[in-house]
């Protein structure tokens, strides 16, 4: 390498060869929170281009779908954003349920509410605190994840489950929430708001956390637009899309919360619109539990018999409920022609359902659109130009989850 | 929830504009579905961008139907503006599909395209990146389509009468 050293201050350019690195960020490496690769070209500690190679869990969801019947189609979008699998759940159901023209009792609707809320609230609580443990604040990170934790025990209680939950069967729950389930519930509400308020006073107005993340990853409305971003991301870029708003499933429009939104779409305002919308998730929940309380306290499903397995101590004694089982497993139910779509305000943004059916038992073909394969094709524009760390905050506040990138 | 008014003015102006580039136009489970010829869909997209603000492209996705031997290529546009949606669906032949992308307009297709010719093999003619995205690069086959069938055909335990397809 040819290299002019000057001796004094000069006008004679330095003749000196950029040389680039090439960092490979991931695919495991603790700072990407799951299985995808970034190859970074490096200018020192500039990024001046990012190659991201994605797929490396990757396990063909669709293909699968299209050999299963519906119930059993549940447990596969568990695994796409396994921090809110509640939701991917019931959007499946809502899918089916509106593909079959099934009537959804009120109160169930509102247990769906109910849940789907609480997990929203556990999958900002990964999120925003693992922002915090990006930039160097792991207390909020521990301390949060109690609460976090009571929530999979909610989830236990009501479906047995805490991960990957499998809730719900189509035209409703599985059981009804039992004592236990609600004494949590309610002991979850008392404490949780509690510390809530410390790990938000810890970092909200904190002069070094706000330093650190405003103005790092902006992103304007029109690229957000442009690369069809949804969720907590669009609307920190100041674009209120809502789909529990703009499309209301299961009486959303019934209930009263405000959709926050930001203004510069840096990391500080995906930070903010998560901690608002889990203020908000928080009403929502105190408006379904009213909600439930008004309605008959037994019923948890819709009749539909031909769609859910019966109880194994009904399939013994009971003909009819044999009958069901029999034509559950073997597939005897006539299903529609047809194609729908649904989609649901997942933890990350839209999720959709696009489902076409040819009459058979399974799906003719399954697609889901999955919010986070979207919008991480947008990540290597927003760090262009930033640093590394910048980077890698950038990456956490998006909340990119590998396995519904990868589907 | 879905105004027809608004729907069925649509309709009459893509009607309108491309007679004859309209195959049929149905609304299954009121989601407006409108199949269309390959060689226009870019400009029908392109002008629901800019006079009817389609500007945000929700998804796209392939289809193959091995009994009409094509691929279909489903687009679904967003109206954020008077919340309103718009499927579009295209056929394209089974041994060569090709059609323009969409990445001229929305940057966001770049992926969704990549997925799709991952997994149907369609070409997206004037795509900037147009490689494999999930499935490994040196795959040989495209893996969503119907003649791949799931698991081994030769198996002879398992009855598929009886279990799904």
């Amino acid at each position: 390498m040819e290299q002019t050293t000057p001796t004094a201050l000069s006008d004679t350019p330095v003749k000196q060869e950029k040389q680039y690195t090439y960092l490979n960020l991931g695919p495991t490496h603790p700072a990407t929170h799951g299985i995808f690769q970034n190859v970074l070209k490096m200018d020192g500690e500039i990024i001046v281009e990012a190659t991201p190679t994605i797929g490396y869990i990757h396990r063909a969801f669709e293909k699968l779908a299209e050999r299963r019947p519906f119930y059993q189609i549940t447990p596969l979008t568990d695994r796409m954003n396994y921090c809110s699998s509640p939701i991917n759940n019931m959007g499946w159901h809502m899918t089916v349920e509106k593909f079959l023209s099934i009537e959804i009792p009120k109160r169930v609707q509102y247990l769906r509410v109910l849940i789907m809320e609480l997990s929203r609230i556990s999958d900002h609580i990964i999120c925003n605190t693992i922002i915090g443990q990006d930039v160097g604040a792991t207390t909020g990170f521990l301390y949060l994840f109690q609460y976090r934790e009571r929530i999979y025990e909610i989830f236990e209680e009501i479906c047995g489950a805490r991960l990957t939950t499998n809730i719900g069967r189509i035209g409703g729950l599985e059981r009804n929430f039992s004592d236990k389930a609600w004494d949590k519930l309610y002991k979850w509400l008392e404490d949780f708001p509690v510390a809530f308020k410390e790990f938000s006073n810890l970092l909200e107005r904190n002069r070094i956390f706000m330093d650190r993340t405003i103005n790092c990853g902006p992103l304007s409305p029109e690229m957000a637009l442009a690369y069809s971003f949804s969720g907590p991301n669009l609307r920190a870029a100041g674009v209120d899309y809502d789909v529990r708003v703009m499309n209301p499933y299961s009486s959303y429009e019934e209930f009263d919360f405000v959709v926050p939104v930001g203004t510069q779409g840096d990391t500080y305002d995906r930070f903010m619109v998560r901690q608002q919308e889990m203020h908000e998730s928080l009403r929502i929940i105190h408006q379904a539990i009213e909600k439930i309380k008004k309605e008959p306290a037994d019923i948890f499903r819709a009749d539909v018999p031909e769609y859910v397995l019966p109880p194994k101590e009904d399939v013994y004694n009971n003909m009819e409920a044999l009958i069901y089982h029999f034509k559950n497993i073997m597939g005897e139910t006539d299903i529609p022609k047809g194609e729908v779509y649904h989609s649901v305000e997942g933890g990350n943004g839209e999720l959709g359902f696009y489902l076409i059916s040819d009459g058979g038992r399974t799906p003719y073909r399954l697609h889901f659109r999955r919010p986070c394969f979207i919008f991480y094709q947008a990540y290597p524009e927003m760090i262009k130009g930033t640093m590394l760390s910048d980077a890698i905050i950038t990456m956490s506040s998006m909340n990119v989850i590998a396995g519904e990138l990868d589907a | 929830m879905e105004d027809i008014s608004t729907e069925e003015k649509i309709i009459t102006v893509l009607k309108e504009k491309f007679a004859d580039d309209i195959v049929l136009v149905e609304s299954p489970y009121a989601f407006l579905t409108v199949t269309v010829k390959p060689s226009s869909v870019l400009s029908i997209i392109r002008y629901l961008y800019d006079q009817e603000r389609y500007q945000y492209l929700t998804t796209l996705c392939g289809i193959h139907y091995p009994d009409q031997k094509s691929i279909a290529v489903m687009y679904q546009l967003h109206n954020l503006f008077e919340n309103k949606r718009i499927r579009l669906k295209t056929y394209l032949p089974e041994e060569k599909p090709s059609i323009p992308t969409l990445t001229t307009i929305f940057p966001a297709a770049n992926w969704m395209e990549r997925e799709t010719y991952d997994f149907y093999g369609v070409n997206f003619e004037g795509h900037p990146n147009l490689k494999r995205i999930l499935n490994v690069e040196d795959m040989t086959i495209f893996p969503l389509r119907k003649e791949y069938p799931l698991e081994d055909q030769t198996r002879e335990d398992k009855n598929n009468t009886f279990f799904g397809r």
